[in-house]
C-alpha cells in the first residue's frame, strides 16, 4: 500500500469566536491518483472542509488540526510557503465559474498569471503553455478563444477554462467544489469525463465535493459522507453503495429515485438537517433516524472500522447493514 | 386512449431582445430568443406528464403558457375543449382555479410579508371557495394535507425551511381545488433527503385528489420516478414523447439517447468512460436550419440540414421527431 499524499487529522473549523462549529474533528487520507468524494447536503460542512485544507476561509473562520502535505502542515505554514502550495501543488476549482473567473480579464491573462506565479517559463513559453492547456481541457480554436473574456464563454466552456487555470501549475491534487452542479446533464457528463481523463493523464488526485450521489457513483473511488460537520461514513464507493453502515447514508441512498421502482414511495428522511447552532446531543442524526435507540440520544458514536477500509459512526451499524442497501434492492427488483 | 384535458397545439413563443442604440443605427433587424418553436403536446386526465430538457429548452416557458402566465405568439392552448386565450372575466378566473402552478423557487414565490394563513386564505377568498366563516377551518385542513403543523398558519415564510416552503406552495395551489397542477422544478432547490419527502407528498396527493400533474424538471431520475408519460424537449421543440418505461428502455431520438447516457448511474458498477453528447446547445437566437439537434447529433446526414423532422409514430403511443426510424445508440 502506498503512502497517502494528503493526511488530514482532526480538522476543526469554527466561525464567530468559536461559537459555530462548521467542521468538527474531520480526518481522512487522500491516496495518490484517487478520486475521493465528500458527500453531504447543504450545511453539512463539505465545502468548508475543502476550503479549510487551503485556509481559504471568510474572515472570522478559524481552522485547527493538521493538514499534512508532503510532510509539511499546511495549517502551520507561513504566507509565503502557503502561496507556493495553494494554487500550485494543490489547485482548486469552484462551483460557479462566472464568479470565480475575473470578468474584466481575457482568459489568456488569467492562465498566464498562474503560470507566472508557479512556473519558471518565460513569456513565449507561457503563451505556448496556455495554448496547450486550452487544448488539454478540450476548448476548440484555442488561439482565438484565449483572447476572449469569460462572458463570451458558455457555462461548460467557462468550467473548462477554470480547469485550465487550475492545471497551469501542474498540481498533484485538485480540489473540486461542486464543479458540475451549475451545468446541464450532458455538459456535466463531459466535464466529469474530462476530470477523470486528466486524473489519469497527469497522475493527480482529486477531492470532489458534491451533493449528487449519481456523480459520486460515476466518478469517485472512495467517498466520505458528512452530516452536521462530521464524517459519518467513509469507504470505497462500491462498498458504501452495496452496504451502507450509517443510517444517514442508508436514507440518502433511498432518497434517490431508481429505475424499476416508479411511482413508489421513496425512502425519505423526515425533518431537515440541523442548523450549526443547534446540533442535537448524542448522534447528530438521531432525531431523524429510523434506527435510533436510547444510546443514540446520549452518546455520540465514534467512527469505527466495520470491514477493511470501511468506517462508520453509528451505534446501530449492524441493524443498518442488515436492512440492506436501498440501491441493491431496487437493482434486484428491477 | 384517454381524452386530452389540456393540450398545446403548435405553440410558439419568442422573447424580443432590446436593440442597443448602435444596433439600431446600423439598422440591424431586431433579434429574439425563440423559446418555443411549435410545441404540440397533450396532457391526459389523471396522468402525470413529465417534461424534461436542459436549461434553455423552453420547458418553463411551456409550463407558463399552459397556465396562461404567458400568452403564446402562435398556436393555441386548449383546456377542456376551449382555447384559453379566448377566456376572460369570470371564465378566466374559473380556469385559473382549475389549473394551478407551483413554482421552482420557494424563497421568491411566497410573499415574505404575509403569514401562511393570509397566503392560503387569499386564494380561498378571491375564488370564493368557502364562506368567510369557514376559511380558518379550511386553512387548518390544507396544512394538515401537506403535513405542516397547525401552528404554521400564523408564521411567516422566513420561519420555514425550503422543503416546508414548498409544502406551503403546494397548499396554496390546492386551496382552490384544482384539476391540474403544473409543477415547474418543484424540488430542484431542495436537498436530496427533503426532495424525497416532497415527491412522496405529491404522489400521495395525486392519488387522493385524482389530480392531473404536469411535472417539469431537468432531473431524469426524478421524472422517471414520478411520470406516467415523458416528453423530451430540445431548443423549444418536443423531440420525443412516450410512456416512461418505453422511453427509458427504447429511446428513439438521438438527443434522448444522449440525455439518458449522460445521466450518472446510481450503480457504481456501471460506469462509462466516454462522454455521451459532444458540443453544446446552439444559441436560441440563431437556430440551426432543419433538425435543431443536427449540430450535436452523431447520425446527422444531408436531409437533417434541409428538412425539419416532425413527430412521427414509433409504436402505439410513442412519437419521435427524427429522420431515422431507429438510430443506434452510440456505445
Amino acid at each position: 500500500m502506498s503512502e497517502p499524499i494528503l493526511r488530514v487529522r482532526g480538522l476543526t473549523t469554527t466561525f464567530g469566536d468559536g461559537a459555530l462549529h462548521a467542521v468538527r474533528d474531520v480526518s481522512f487520507d487522500v491516496m495518490p491518483g484517487e478520486v475521493l468524494g465528500l458527500v453531504g447536503e447543504s450545511g453539512s460542512g463539505k465545502s468548508v472542509t475543502l476550503r479549510s485544507l487551503l485556509r481559504l476561509l471568510p474572515a472570522g473562520g478559524r481552522v485547527a488540526g493538521s493538514v499534512c502535505w508532503h510532510g509539511r502542515d499546511v495549517l502551520a505554514m507561513n504566507e509565503a510557503e502557503l502561496r507556493g502550495v495553494r494554487g500550485g501543488e494543490i489547485s482548486m476549482i469552484f462551483q460557479e465559474p462566472m464568479t470565480a473567473l475575473n470578468p474584466v480579464l481575457p482568459i489568456r491573462v488569467q492562465i498566464e498569471e498562474n503560470l507566472r506565479a508557479h512556473t519558471k517559463l518565460d513569456g513565449r513559453g507561457r503563451r505556448a503553455r496556455a495554448r496547450e492547456l486550452m487544448d488539454l481541457v478540450g476548448i476548440p480554436d484555442a488561439a482565438r478563444r484565449l483572447d476572449e473574456f469569460p462572458h463570451q464563454f458558455s457555462g461548460g466552456m467557462r468550467q473548462r477554462a477554470m480547469i485550465a487555470i487550475a492545471l497551469a501549475s501542474d498540481p498533484k491534487l485538485l480540489l473540486a467544489d461542486e464543479p458540475t452542479t451549475a451545468l446541464d446533464v450532458t455538459i456535466q457528463d463531459q466535464i466529469l469525463k474530462l476530470i477523470l481523463e486528466l486524473r489519469d493523464e497527469l497522475a493527480m488526485s482529486v477531492v470532489f465535493v458534491t451533493h449528487d450521489l449519481g456523480v459520486v457513483s460515476a466518478t469517485c473511488d472512495r467517498m466520505a459522507v458528512m452530516y452536521a460537520g462530521r464524517i459519518v461514513e467513509e469507504g470505497a464507493v462500491a462498498d458504501v453503495f452495496a452496504c451502507p453502515r450509517h443510517a444517514y447514508t442508508h436514507g440518502l441512498l433511498g432518497s434517490v429515485p431508481q429505475a424499476g421502482a416508479e411511482r413508489s414511495m421513496l425512502l425519505s428522511i423526515e425533518g431537515t438537517p440541523p442548523g450549526l447552532a443547534r446540533i442535537p446531543e448524542g448522534c447528530a442524526f438521531n432525531p431523524r433516524c429510523d434506527f435510533a435507540t436510547d444510546i443514540c440520544r446520549r452518546t455520540r458514536p465514534r467512527l469505527a472500522e466495520m470491514s477493511p477500509g470501511h468506517h462508520a459512526a453509528c451505534h446501530n451499524a449492524g441493524a443498518v447493514a442488515a436492512a440492506g442497501s436501498p440501491v441493491r434492492r431496487a437493482m434486484r427488483d428491477g | 386512449m384517454a381524452e386530452a384535458l389540456l393540450s398545446a397545439i403548435d405553440v410558439s413563443k419568442d422573447f424580443a431582445i432590446p436593440r442597443s442604440l448602435l444596433q439600431w443605427a446600423r439598422r440591424e433587424p431586431p433579434a429574439a430568443v425563440h423559446a418555443l418553436n411549435g410545441v404540440s403536446l397533450d396532457v391526459q386526465r389523471g396522468e402525470t406528464l413529465g417534461i424534461v430538457g436542459e436549461s434553455g429548452c423552453g420547458k418553463s416557458t411551456l409550463a407558463r403558457c399552459l397556465v396562461r402566465l404567458l400568452d403564446c405568439d402562435d398556436g393555441r392552448v386548449v383546456y377542456d375543449g376551449t382555447d384559453i386565450a379566448t377566456l376572460s372575466g369570470a371564465e378566466r378566473r374559473r380556469f385559473n382555479a382549475r389549473v394551478q402552478m407551483i413554482f421552482q423557487d420557494p424563497y421568491s414565490s411566497l410573499n415574505p410579508r404575509m403569514s401562511v394563513r393570509q397566503i392560503l386564505s387569499e386564494a380561498l377568498r378571491v375564488h370564493r371557495m368557502r364562506p368567510p366563516g369557514e376559511i380558518d377551518a379550511r386553512v387548518a385542513e390544507l396544512l394538515d394535507t401537506v403535513r405542516l403543523p397547525p401552528d404554521a398558519a400564523d408564521r411567516h415564510p422566513h420561519a420555514f425551511s425550503g422543503g416546508q416552503r414548498q409544502r406551503i406552495g403546494i397548499a396554496r395551489a390546492l386551496a382552490v381545488e384544482p384539476e391540474v397542477l403544473v409543477a415547474d422544478e418543484l424540488v430542484s432547490a431542495l436537498d436530496v433527503s427533503v426532495q424525497a419527502q416532497v415527491v412522496n407528498l405529491l404522489l400521495e396527493l395525486q392519488d387522493r385528489l385524482s389530480l392531473t400533474v404536469v411535472f417539469v424538471a431537468h432531473d431524469l431520475r426524478l421524472v422517471r420516478h414520478i411520470s406516467h408519460r415523458v416528453a423530451v424537449m430540445y431548443l423549444g421543440k418536443v423531440v420525443e414523447v412516450a410512456p416512461t418505461e418505453r422511453l427509458f428502455r427504447d429511446p428513439r431520438h438521438p438527443y434522448t439517447q444522449a440525455l439518458l447516457a449522460a445521466a450518472p448511474e446510481i450503480d457504481p458498477g456501471r460506469r462509462t468512460h466516454r462522454a455521451a453528447a459532444r458540443g453544446e446547445l446552439p444559441s436560441p437566437i440563431n437556430l440551426p436550419s432543419g433538425c435543431l439537434f443536427r449540430t450535436r447529433c452523431p447520425h446527422a446526414f444531408d436531409r437533417c440540414r434541409s428538412e425539419v423532422p416532425t413527430l412521427t409514430p414509433r409504436g402505439p403511443v410513442h412519437v419521435a421527431a427524427c429522420h431515422l426510424d431507429h438510430p443506434e445508440p452510440t456505445e
